[in-house]
């Protein structure tokens, strides 16, 4: 589903430096990413997603060749294989719970919202327990919540390839096993493949496998 | 339709700010474009007004008070007249006279002392009531009917020049006799006397007990074979009423009585000119003028400062406008974050722009449709407006 190869990528004006010379994650499989702070573990994904562009290395998801695609390709592959669980949630604070789940659908052309897609974000937040808070506006929310709703927002359109950035970062030991609960059920009803970033060793035993990215982290440029 | 929706929903979140961007945006539109119907509206009224009164006969001074006090009833009142004038010009043949002495007011309501002919030459209706007839009735315009919440029957004072002046005029209680119809002129708004009553409020004609039957020694100053001279204590009527009527009378050379101005009215255009040239010599002491020409030349220096006003207000408004651009701004660059969870969502920048714009669109069209509803308003009422705030 996900393969890096030979990937070098640093930001101007920063000493970080990524590499990695091989990464394959199989269909299906709930890989956890752990590693240090600045490690590249929020820009691995970002690069996997399309939202920045590496000039080194190839990254290829759902048999797709990444940094092939032009910027507007790249955009609409993220929409339509893609679902991304930010690090802080990134809500829109002027809309309500269920305009914040359906938000994607209205923000891009290669989405498009019916009666349906409407149906399955309410049943969606059913099971992440917000079913009654769908007119609430996120300032209203806990984290937790927060976090739920930031997840039925990535996983509405159905994707391919799910990748939560410290989706349980910040929350009680109860909240963290029941978004973990959520997207694990979800990945799986969804046939989906997981890739979460997670500082929270207690758990790991949860997914298939664990990627730690202190093998990656190249000596930055001099 | 999205992107409306989007725009609405942030827009109704950030109320404060949404509503103090409507209000730039309205209050820049609604000010010129006010300032452009009232200004139209109060060139009508002038104009119409001046267009219907031929000449003015009124003391060699100012042409603008003597016209904006006949025509408008201006608090400023110009040098006075006499009677004279009146008797000169019937003399001539050439004209009708209307009498007018504006000088006096009732709780801020100018009182017009006048003749009937007053009403016919203006086109007054009565719409209750009956005319006035004798010394001390008067008719109220419909403003001043609505106003003081007056109606026939009721009585009205005639306000006090000044309280402090003991030896000065005293109030005159008025009976209101008839309510004009709505004319949306300077009429409204003036309350109508005979002349001779004006100069009962002035002093120049009193009422009082009979001094030939008074038995109180007190009273009385001098008795001699000539007549009775009165003490200042004898008690004078300060209102005009069917029992006491009988004893007024006025005191002095009526052709000297006081006027503020004469309406003139000419037999044909040729007496208008023959009249214009009677009364051009610079050492006469009264002046016939033609309204329309000072009220045109009024226009003119309106207009100079109108022009003056738009300056400012067109820079004010690009003053305003590049501050609300700042603020845009300013809000683009705190909203940084969200342009960029919406980027990583999956939206291009065309739609990110449309977001904007639309934002954008929906405060332009509230702000147009609350200055359309304004402009509608300011218009409704404009007669009324520039009467109260230009006129008078």
């Amino acid at each position: 589903m996900l393969s890096v190869r030979a990937l070098e990528f640093d930001y101007a004006d920063s000493d970080f430096a990524l590499a990695i010379e091989s990464l394959e994650v199989a269909a299906g499989e709930k890989v956890a990413v752990i590693g240090p702070s600045g490690s590249g573990k929020t820009t691995l994904l970002n690069l996997a997603s399309g939202i920045i562009k590496s000039e080194r290395g190839s990254i290829t998801v759902a048999d797709t060749q990444i940094e092939r695609l032009s910027d507007a390709q790249r955009r609409d592959f993220r929409i339509n294989n893609i679902g991304f669980v930010f690090q802080d949630f990134e809500l829109i604070d002027y809309l309500n719970v269920f305009d914040n789940i359906i938000h994607p659908y209205r923000i891009s052309r290669a989405l498009k919202l019916t009666a349906g897609v409407k149906q399955r974000a309410r049943e969606l937040a059913g099971r992440a327990d917000i079913g009654d808070k769908l007119g609430r506006y996120t300032g209203e929310l806990s984290q937790g919540e927060k976090q739920r709703v930031a997840i039925c927002r990535a996983l509405l359109p159905g994707p391919k390839l799910v990748f939560a950035d410290e989706a349980t970062g910040n929350l009680d030991p109860r909240n963290k096993g029941r978004i973990l609960d959520l997207l694990f059920d979800s990945v799986a009803e969804h046939g989906a493949t997981l890739l979460a970033v997670t500082h929270d060793h207690e758990l790991l035993p949860r997914f298939d496998r664990v990627v730690d990215f202190l093998q990656f982290h190249a000596p930055g440029p001099t | 339709m999205h992107a409306l929706f989007l725009a609405w929903q942030y827009l109704v979140f950030n109320k404060l700010r949404s509503l103090t961007l409507v209000a730039c945006v309205t209050l820049i539109a609604v000010l010129p474009l006010s300032l452009e119907v009232l200004l139209d509206e109060s060139e009508r009224q002038l104009l119409s007004r001046a267009q219907s009164t031929p000449l003015l006969l009124g003391a060699r001074r100012s042409a603008l008070d003597l016209v904006m006090n006949a025509l408008y009833f201006d608090d400023e009142v110009p040098e006075l007249i006499s009677m004279l004038a009146v008797d000169e010009l019937l003399a001539m043949d050439l004209a009708e006279p209307l009498p007018l002495y504006t000088r006096f007011n009732a709780r801020d309501f100018p009182i017009v002392g006048t003749t009937l002919d007053y009403f016919d030459f203006r086109g007054l209706k009565l719409a209750q009531g009956r005319q006035m007839a004798v010394l001390g009735e008067i008719v109220l315009g419909a403003s001043v009917a609505e106003s003081l919440n007056l109606k026939p029957g009721d009585n009205l004072l005639s306000s006090p020049q000044t309280v402090f002046d003991l030896a000065g005029i005293y109030p005159l209680k008025m009976k209101v006799v008839g309510l004009l119809e709505r004319s949306h002129t300077p009429d409204d708004l003036a309350v109508f006397a005979d002349v001779k009553t004006t100069w009962v409020i002035e002093g120049l004609g009193h009422g009082h007990q009979d001094v030939s039957q008074l038995t109180d020694e007190t009273l009385i100053m001098q008795r001699s074979e000539k007549g009775v001279v009165a003490s200042p204590k004898l008690f004078q009527y300060n209102e005009i009423t069917a029992d006491n009527i009988d004893s007024f009378h006025f005191h002095g050379d009526a052709a000297e009585y006081p006027l503020t101005a004469v309406i003139v009215i000419p037999d044909d255009t040729r007496s208008s000119t023959i009249l214009r040239g009677r009364y051009l010599e610079a050492a006469g002491m009264h002046q016939v003028v033609l309204p329309e020409k000072v009220i045109d030349g009024l226009l003119q220096n309106i207009f100079r400062i109108k022009n003056v006003l738009d300056a400012v207000v067109v820079l004010v408004g690009t003053a305003t406008l590049l501050a609300l651009l700042l603020v845009f701004a300013l809000s683009l660059r705190l909203r940084q974050r969200e342009l960029h969870t919406i980027f990583k969502l999956g939206c291009s920048r065309a739609t990110t722009v449309y977001l904007l714009a639309a934002e954008i669109l929906i405060i332009g069209l509230i702000a147009g449709a609350l200055c359309v509803a304004l402009l509608y308003v300011v218009d409704g009422y404009s007669s009324d407006l520039v009467r109260t705030l230009f006129i008078n």
